[in-house]
């Protein structure tokens, strides 16, 4: 019998070659009718058989490497339109709700046709097709359609024409297709915005191989790019960023030189080949061919492979790449801004002109027992939303103060932006205003609900507050452990244990070291770290030593002695609780034990210390120290002893004090959630806040976790960081919307 | 607690409660003043209260802080002060002695500060209702010569001296930081250091404020508020002495923030601010006077901080005591 179907199809399905993908499965089936774009996704009509039709809409299931099918509904048509099938033009009315694909690394093919000398692309740094290319970085509104994006600006020649309207071609609607004719140009600059002569690609190679730091124009940035062998080239590079420590991550050409510097599991190969391209923190081997400087003193290295053809024209050799900014800055996007801020670090720019809307950085993430735990999401993961229970309103998530990402959530789907980064920085603060614009232009959401972090002083609290709509201010520990459930499609309610570094308490004092018993509308505070005093607040945090001093280690310590000038002062400051808001965080636990073993007394990025001391931790060490919980609802768990016995190894010469320290951080988790599985019955325990990224004492806490039975959530979309939060804080501002 | 420390938390007390009740043109702008005229001549009234512990410190009292606090109030909106009142709100056995050194102080401030004071008022509560002697003075001025408009972009910042000491040597005082210094707080009058700044730039002195409670930072931040601009300042330039910035360092908090009580912020037009700072430094008060930034258009409303590397923070107003944001 011959019926004839209307199909809506929703999800990433534009630009990602999905109406050729129709196009090519109707024809086959005998199928009549038409597809075209909307501003909800895909709409087809088929006609033909019943056995046929029901064949095609079995075939949407298996689309197109970009595409991602969220929903696909079907409505009965009277029979009877003409013959054959058609493409038809793009229908921009209506509610927006097409999604737009993530950046996506350069395919195979494409891949052939940059190194094929006889393809009319050869070489060209900026080929892509609906399989891969820019999407999310250069879209500039909706519908997806080459207008809506900063190639507007590039008029397709006649050979890209032909292909772009050749439903049968892979670059059929790849908004983005260019070639050599008609595309954006490279061009090599000096410092001072003049171009050098010669071929920009191989002259930049020659500037790289002869120890300069380049400025390169990526995909959602500029990043800077030195030689990772050539020691004097790396440290320049540091000292011109005035970045001390924080190791860089490294580009390499392939697989096989990835495994020269790393080990490289199957899981850790997926997600390095993977078209999304993250930084992979992978195990470095001994004797990896990287200058000192790459990554100081540490047992990882960060390591993607290229994902512009551009990456792949420049990095036959291991290049450093690291964001394009000095210090703490907001990576440069726009190119006027990338010379004024770069000049002074980079000897050379290659450069182009297909502009970057939005600043997106590489994401960065590892393998944990085979599977994702992201550390930064950003590049080729955004805007691929993370679902929720349907039917919520539509929320503004405004994250927290530090790794910042917002999000905007309606009806089953969360929007987590990219990686925002510090709101104290007046570039970041702009660039969270604009991408909260953006996102709500791109997923037509208008927000009717603000969600917030407790902190009266972060500035997204204070963006928040200044929306003049109604708020939902969730609790920073809550927000980590929904972030958790969310990432894990759960509601709860669990056992949720956040450790993180410092996040606003209900009750004013700076939490961090939290058993909570949790859902996603609410939490009781189960659980915590006895609090200490945060000498000196904030300097606290940037000197680790202070927290050793809090933790009353004794004054004849090395880390006394070491800090002899105000070591006094800051013990009387903690005494008198002066300038000493109270902290049960456990971030700072791990500060003490780290300046108390000389690990480090001072720090220059956020968390520095605790990766220091998991470096140190000897993993075949099992030994750990007691727990004791105190009292009841919430028990409570004295750090100080913890720091006594590390103290007492200490000065008796044990070498494993570190591993022991992270044991015993994870059996505090596990007697913990044990005393709260007997009062509560609940069984599940999810795991999220900062300190969760160190995969040792993950590790160990989810092996003795699951050795006594509970079922244990970890992250695996979102990072267990503060980039997390905004996705709690949507999830928790939903739950309590839909229970109402 | 959080609403007595000068930042948001305080103005949102301020315009929840005192202005709904009492609103009228005068109050309106909530400056530290209000201006009118009387038989055509243009008055400036202004009021504040004083508690502090400890009572004498390093530098002064109570009492001078009430009139020198008084007097600057006058002096920033550009009036000549004239005439002050003085209440004292004193708890059972408080020493006659200390009221004696404390009238003395106030005495000899007002001399130096060439007013007197006028009227005045004492009550006496029970023990354990106050906490020694609380002073609140209120003052009338006289303008005898308008300000030059409003701040716009172009125009310099300036403060008059070295920021911070005030707070940080009631810090010292209260025996909480075990530092050793011979830091003394900047309280002082200010009106005969507005009258040589005035002197020389007349017109291009746009505004002036004292920074108090709250900081440098809580100034600018009124100031970028109030007339819609930015103000970016330079953190190299803002003279801080380097006993404030060890007590600072120690506490973890931005000098920015620390109250003064002898140092103004001006706001002057972009051609005058060289010789405003002339000006300034040519009189006792003002010897460590330095131009820390400018006003630009954009982003309005805002205060951003050129820090060392070349980055660039935003100084916000804070809503309470400051915590840390790190997590
Ligand atoms: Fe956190
Ligand atoms: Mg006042
Ligand atoms: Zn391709
Ligand atoms: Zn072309």
């Amino acid at each position: 019998m011959r019926i004839r179907t209307a199909v809506r199809v929703e999800g990433v399905v534009q630009g990602v070659g999905f109406r050729p993908f129709v196009h090519g499965l109707a024809t086959g089936l005998g199928l009549a009718g038409l597809v075209g774009n909307d501003a909800r996704g895909v709409f087809i009509e088929v006609e033909g058989d019943r056995d046929a039709v029901e064949r095609f809409l079995g075939g949407l299931r298996e689309p197109p490497p970009l595409a991602v099918v969220e929903r696909i509904t079907t409505r009965a048509l009277p029979p009877g339109g003409p013959r054959g099938f058609a493409i038809v033009g793009s229908d921009a009315t209506g509610r927006r709700a097409a999604l737009v694909a993530a950046d996506s690394a350069t395919c195979d093919e494409c891949l052939r046709e940059l190194r094929d000398p006889a393809n009319r692309r050869h070489r060209y740094p900026f080929v892509n097709c609906t399989g891969c290319g820019p999407r999310f970085t250069i879209v500039t509104g909706v519908p997806y359609d080459r207008p809506n994006t900063t190639m507007a600006r590039f008029a397709m020649c006649d050979a890209c024409a032909a292909e772009y309207h050749d439903p049968a071609d892979r670059r059929f609607h790849a908004q983005p297709v260019c070639c050599p004719a008609c595309g954006p140009r490279l061009v090599l600059c000096g410092a001072d915005g003049r171009a050098l002569p010669g071929d920009p690609v191989e002259a930049a190679r020659t500037f790289l191989a002869d120890g300069g730091v380049l400025a390169l124009k990526g995909l959602g940035g500029y990043h800077l790019a030195a030689t990772a062998r050539d020691e004097s080239a790396v440290a320049a590079l540091r000292s011109r960023k005035h970045r001390e420590d924080k190791p860089f991550a490294v580009m390499v050409a392939d697989l096989v030189t990835a495994r020269l510097l790393a080990e490289v599991d199957p899981a850790e190969e997926a997600l390095l080949t993977s078209p999304r391209r993250p930084i992979v923190l992978l195990r470095r081997r001994a004797g990896a061919p990287l200058a000192g400087a790459v990554a100081p003193g540490n047992r990882s290295i960060g390591v993607m492979l290229p994902y512009t053809p551009l990456h792949h024209l420049l990095a036959a050799e291991p290049l450093v790449m690291t964001s394009g900014n000095v210090s703490d800055e907001p990576i440069a996007h726009r190119d006027e801004d990338a010379f004024a801020r770069l000049g002074a670090i980079a000897g050379a720019f290659l450069t182009h002109d297909r502009p970057i809307h939005v600043r997106t950085d590489d994401s960065v993430t590892r393998v944990f027992r085979g599977r994702e735990l992201p550390v930064r999401r950003s590049r080729g993961y955004v805007p691929a939303p993370v679902p929720l229970p349907p039917g919520g309103p539509a929320v503004l998530a405004c994250g927290a103060q530090l790794k910042n990402t917002f999000c905007l959530a309606h009806d089953g789907r969360a929007f987590v932006s990219h990686h925002i980064g510090d709101l104290e920085n007046y570039e970041t603060l702009r660039a969270y205003e604009e991408g909260v614009a953006h996102f709500r232009r791109l997923f037509a959401i208008t927000p009717s609900v603000v969600a917030h972090d407790l902190h009266p002083e972060y500035l997204s609290t204070k963006y928040a507050l200044d929306r003049g709509l109604p708020l939902a201010g969730v609790q920073h520990h809550h927000a980590h452990v929904a972030a958790c459930l969310a990432d894990n499609e759960s509601a709860g309610p669990v056992i949720g244990v956040a450790f993180d570094g410092t996040g606003y308490g209900t009750d004013g004092t700076l939490w961090g070291g939290e058993f909570l018993i949790a859902d996603l509308t609410g939490f009781e505070r189960a659980g915590h770290l006895l609090p200490v005093p945060l000498p000196g607040g904030a300097a606290a945090i940037r000197e680790p030593w202070r927290m050793a001093a809090a933790y009353g280690v004794p004054a004849g310590l090395d880390v006394a002695r070491r800090n002899a000038a105000n070591w006094d002062r800051v013990v009387a400051l903690a005494r008198r609780g002066v300038g000493s808001p109270p902290t049960s965080s456990v971030g700072r636990l791990f500060d003490a034990v780290a300046a108390v073993l000389g690990v480090r007394d001072r720090v220059g990025y956020e968390g520095q210390a605790a990766v220091e001391l998991e470096q140190r931790a000897d993993p075949g060490e099992r030994g750990a120290y007691p727990v004791r919980l105190d009292g009841d609802a919430p028990f409570t768990v004295r750090g100080a002893d913890i720091v006594a016995a590390v103290v007492a190894d200490l000065e008796a010469g044990v070498p494993v004090v570190s591993a022991r320290f992270h044991n015993t951080v994870a059996r505090l988790v596990v007697t913990g959630a044990a005393r709260l599985r007997e009062r509560t019955g609940l069984t599940t325990v999810a795991l999220s806040g900062g300190v969760f990224q160190n995969v040792l004492l993950l590790d160990r806490t989810v092996t003795g976790l699951e050795a006594e039975g509970f079922k244990v959530l970890v992250h695996r979309r979102v990072p267990p960081n503060d980039g997390g939060i905004s996705l709690g804080q949507a999830a928790v501002a939903t739950a309590r919307a839909l229970t109402r | 607690l959080a609403h007595g420390s000068g930042g948001k938390a305080t103005h949102t007390l301020i315009e929840a409660v005192f202005l709904d009740a009492f609103r009228n043109p005068l109050l309106e702008p909530l400056d530290d003043g209000a201006r009118f005229g009387v038989d055509g001549a243009s008055l400036v009234f202004t009021t504040d209260s004083y508690v502090v512990s400890p009572l004498f410190f390093p530098g002064g009292d109570i009492g001078d802080l009430a009139v020198n606090g008084t007097v600057n109030d006058l002096a920033v909106s550009g009036a000549e002060p004239l005439h002050l009142s003085a209440g004292f709100i004193l708890e059972e056995g408080f020493a006659v002695a200390d009221l004696r050194r404390v009238v003395a102080s106030m005495r000899a401030a007002a001399e130096t500060a060439g007013v007197r004071i006028v009227t005045g008022d004492t009550k006496v509560v029970q023990r354990g209702k106050a906490d020694g002697c609380y002073i609140s003075t209120a003052g009338i001025g006289v303008v005898r010569r308008p300000l030059g408009g409003e701040v716009r972009p172009g125009d310099a910042v300036l403060v008059s001296g070295p920021i911070g000491e005030h707070g940080v040597t009631i810090m010292l005082a209260r025996g909480e930081l075990d530092i050793e210094s011979d830091l003394a707080s900047d309280t002082a009058p200010l009106n005969g250091l507005v009258t040589a700044l005035l002197d020389a730039c007349g017109d291009g002195v746009r505004r002036m404020r004292d920074a108090t409670r709250g900081g440098v930072a809580t100034v600018l931040n009124e100031v970028a508020g109030d007339a819609g601009v930015a103000v970016v300042v330079d953190e190299d330039a803002i003279p801080v002495r380097p006993d404030v910035r060890g007590a600072c360092e120690l506490l973890g908090i931005d000098p920015l923030y620390v109250a003064c009580e002898g140092r103004m912020v001006a706001i002057v037009s972009g051609d005058s601010a060289d010789d405003a700072v002339a000006a300034l430094r040519s009189h006792p008060l003002g010897e460590g006077a330095a131009i820390v930034g400018r006003i630009k258009a954009d982003p309005p409303g805002l205060v951003l901080l050129r820090t060392a590397f070349g980055g660039t923070r935003i100084v916000d107003l804070l809503v309470g005591d400051p915590l840390p944001r790190i997590c």
